[in-house]
């Protein structure tokens, strides 16, 4: 492989998968949701970007075979995470990926910023707390929206949000 | 009666009701220019009460709910009163699961209950169709 192909090797090992899990998706016993599909990254670096990822995280959730229910409060969720990647960390990335167990499926949200990470993490986690111009809730609600819930943060480094949500069968 | 407004929101008036609604694309800024021009229209126009149609809306996140709260506040300052009416059932459970009750907000099950709350009567003889504010 040449330098130049090598490079674009890694970036797309960089741009496509994140640390989280992409071995998860190898194969699920012919899902009713039919192949598993590649996980997308959306910038998340101005008001419009904010709108763009609402719309991407629609669509998935209704190709993911979510009720409007559950299609609402994923949608919500990724509007929390993605202004708060935006105001709070400088801008970064919202990446959707499709976990797949041998009898669910659902939608995972990774939302990455590099900004100054979270100082007190179990604070900003509590409702009503904002160092912005926000209500509080969002980092909380956020949570509460969705079935599994990780924060990854470091001073200084930035923070790394992985919120999933499965489809209720 | 329609104006054509700066955030592309039509609020038209009806006596010293203003009746306008939200679209399902608010993104941050058009959010708050709405606000702003909403309590720039109570105040020229003398309004008394304000319907905000919201059942077009597919999302209420943090920062819209906030917007309603203080955009219900303002126009109390005012002197207005506010209904949001037509919330989606969907978007009312995700809001109690964020967390947030839009305290202090005024709602009703739709428009039609909107205004009727704000003192629009329709009447019983009218058959549909005819009723007519062209000179208004």
């Amino acid at each position: 492989m040449t330098p130049i192909g090598e490079l674009h090797a890694a970036m797309a090992d960089l741009t496509g998968d994140g640390p989280e899990k992409p071995e998860k998706r190898e194969k699920s016993e012919a899902g009713v949701t039919g192949g598993r599909e590649a996980p997308s990254m959306y910038p998340v670096e101005s008001e419009e970007d904010l709108l763009t990822v609402r719309h991407a995280v629609r669509a998935a959730t209704i190709r993911a075979g979510f009720g409007i229910v559950d299609q609402t409060r994923v949608v919500t969720a990724a509007s929390e995470l993605a202004r708060n990647a935006y105001i709070h960390g400088g801008g970064g990335t919202l990446t959707i990926e499709h976990p797949a167990g041998p009898d669910r499926t659902g939608l995972r949200l990774v939302v990455r910023d590099k900004g100054p990470g979270i100082a007190d993490l179990e604070t900003a986690l509590t409702d009503g707390y904002t160092t912005g111009a926000g209500l509080g809730h969002g980092l909380g609600g956020a949570r509460r929206l969705m079935d599994e819930f990780e924060v990854d943060t470091t001073e200084g480094r930035g923070t790394t949000v992985v919120a999933t949500r499965w489809a209720s069968r | 009666m329609t104006v054509p407004a700066s955030t592309g929101v039509p609020i038209l008036r009806l006596g010293d009701v203003l009746v306008t609604g939200l679209l399902n694309e608010l993104d941050d800024k058009t959010a708050v220019a709405f606000a702003d021009e909403l309590t720039e229209r109570i105040s020229s126009d003398g309004a008394r009460g304000v319907l905000i149609d919201i059942s077009r809306l597919e999302i209420i996140d943090s920062y819209v709910a906030r917007m309603l709260m203080e955009l219900t506040t303002m126009s109390r300052l005012l002197g207005a009163r506010v209904i949001v009416a037509g919330m989606q059932p969907p978007v009312a459970i995700t809001l109690v699961e964020l967390g947030l009750q839009l305290t202090g907000v005024e709602t009703a099950l739709n428009a039609e209950q909107g205004l009727t709350a704000l003192g629009w009567h329709r009447s019983p003889q009218a058959p549909e169709g005819v009723l007519r504010d062209a000179h208004r």
